[in-house]
C-alpha cells in the first residue's frame, strides 16, 4: 500500500505546517503584548508623544 | 474611509484593531472547512496519499512569492512615494514570507523523497525557490543591521526590487529549463490539469493560507507601528534625561 509506505512523509509535512503556523501566530501575539507593555511603562513614567498629548488636551 | 486615509498610522491602528479579530475568525472557519475537504480528497492514482502534501506545499509556495510581490510594491512606495506605511508593511511582511518559503522548501523536500527518490536536487525551480528564501533572510538581516528605520527601509527597498527578478524565474523555471519539478498544473492557458476532487481542496487551502497571511501581516504591521512609537518615546526619554 502506497499510502502506508509514505505516511511518515505526510505526517512530517503537516507537522512542519503546524509548527510554522503556530510559531507565526505566537510571534505576532507575544510581540504585540511586549510592545503594549513597554509603551504602557513609558507612559506611566510621563513620557508620551506630542501628537498623543495634543489629542488628550482636545 | 478611503484607503489613502489608512496611510496615517493612528488610523491604520484603529482599522487593524477592528479587522484582526474578524479576519482571525474567518481564517479559522475557512481552515476548518479546507482541512475537512482535504481529508476527504482521494489519493492520486500515481502518487497515492502523498498528493495531500500538495495542500500545504502549493499554498505556501504561492504565499512566499505573493509576499515578495507585496514587498516589491511596498519598496516602490518607500522609494517613489515615501508612503508612511510602505516600509512598515515591508518590514512586517519579510518574516512571514520567509516562513512560508521555508515551509514550501520543507514540504517540497518531504514530497520529493517518496516521489523522486531524493530530498533535494539542484534543479531550476528548487534552486530559485531557495534563492528566494535566502533573499528573505538577507532582507531580515538588513533590517536588523541598520539602526535608523528610514535608512534601513531604503536599503531594503533596493534589495527587494533587485530580488523581484527571482519571481518570474521561479514561475517560468519549469518552462525555461528541464527540471525534475513538474510544470504548471493549476493556472495554465489550457486550464487546470488537476481533477476537481483535488483542485477544490487545494484552492480552499490556498484561500485559508491567504486569509492567515493577511491577518498576520496586519498584526505584524500593528506591532511594527507600536515598536516605532516605543523607539520615539525612548529617544524622547533619553533627550529629556540628557
Amino acid at each position: 500500500m502506497q499510502a502506508t509506505a509514505h505516511i511518515e512523509f505526510i505526517v512530517a509535512a503537516y507537522g512542519a505546517g503546524v509548527v510554522v503556523v503556530v510559531a507565526l501566530i505566537a510571534w505576532v501575539m507575544l510581540d504585540y503584548r511586549l510592545q503594549r507593555r513597554i509603551l504602557a511603562e513609558l507612559e506611566t513614567k510621563g513620557i508620551s508623544r506630542r501628537s498623543a498629548r495634543e489629542s488628550a488636551d482636545e | 474611509m478611503r484607503i489613502s486615509e489608512l496611510a496615517n498610522p493612528s488610523r491604520f491602528l484603529r482599522a487593524a484593531n477592528l479587522a484582526i479579530p474578524w479576519l482571525g475568525g474567518a481564517t479559522a472557519i475557512v481552515f476548518a472547512f479546507a482541512i475537512y475537504r482535504a481529508m476527504l480528497a482521494p489519493d492520486d492514482y500515481q502518487q497515492g496519499a502523498t498528493v495531500k502534501i500538495m495542500f500545504l506545499h502549493v499554498p505556501s509556495a504561492w504565499l512566499g512569492m505573493l509576499c515578495w510581490g507585496l514587498m516589491t510594491i511596498a519598496a516602490l512606495g518607500t522609494l517613489v512615494w515615501r508612503h508612511p506605511l510602505a516600509d512598515v508593511a515591508a518590514k512586517a511582511a519579510a518574516p512571514l514570507g520567509a516562513a512560508f518559503t521555508l515551509l514550501c522548501l520543507v514540504t517540497g523536500s518531504l514530497w520529493g523523497r517518496p516521489e523522486w527518490g531524493t530530498y533535494w536536487v539542484w534543479d531550476a525551480r528548487l534552486t530559485s525557490e531557495l534563492i528566494l528564501f535566502l533573499l528573505y533572510l538577507g532582507v531580515i538581516a538588513l533590517w536588523r543591521t541598520v539602526e535608523d528605520p528610514s535608512r534601513a527601509a531604503r536599503a531594503v527597498a533596493i534589495l527587494t526590487l533587485v530580488g523581484a527578478i527571482d519571481l518570474p524565474i521561479i514561475k517560468f523555471s519549469v518552462d525555461w529549463w528541464n527540471t525534475l519539478h513538474q510544470g504548471a498544473s493549476v493556472f495554465r492557458l489550457g486550464g487546470s490539469t488537476i481533477d476537481s476532487t483535488i483542485l477544490i481542496p487545494l484552492l480552499l487551502m490556498a484561500a485559508a493560507f491567504t486569509l492567515l497571511f493577511v491577518t498576520l501581516l496586519l498584526a505584524a504591521m500593528r506591532n511594527e507601528i507600536l515598536r516605532r512609537r516605543v523607539r520615539t518615546l525612548r529617544v524622547l526619554q533619553a533627550s529629556a534625561a540628557g
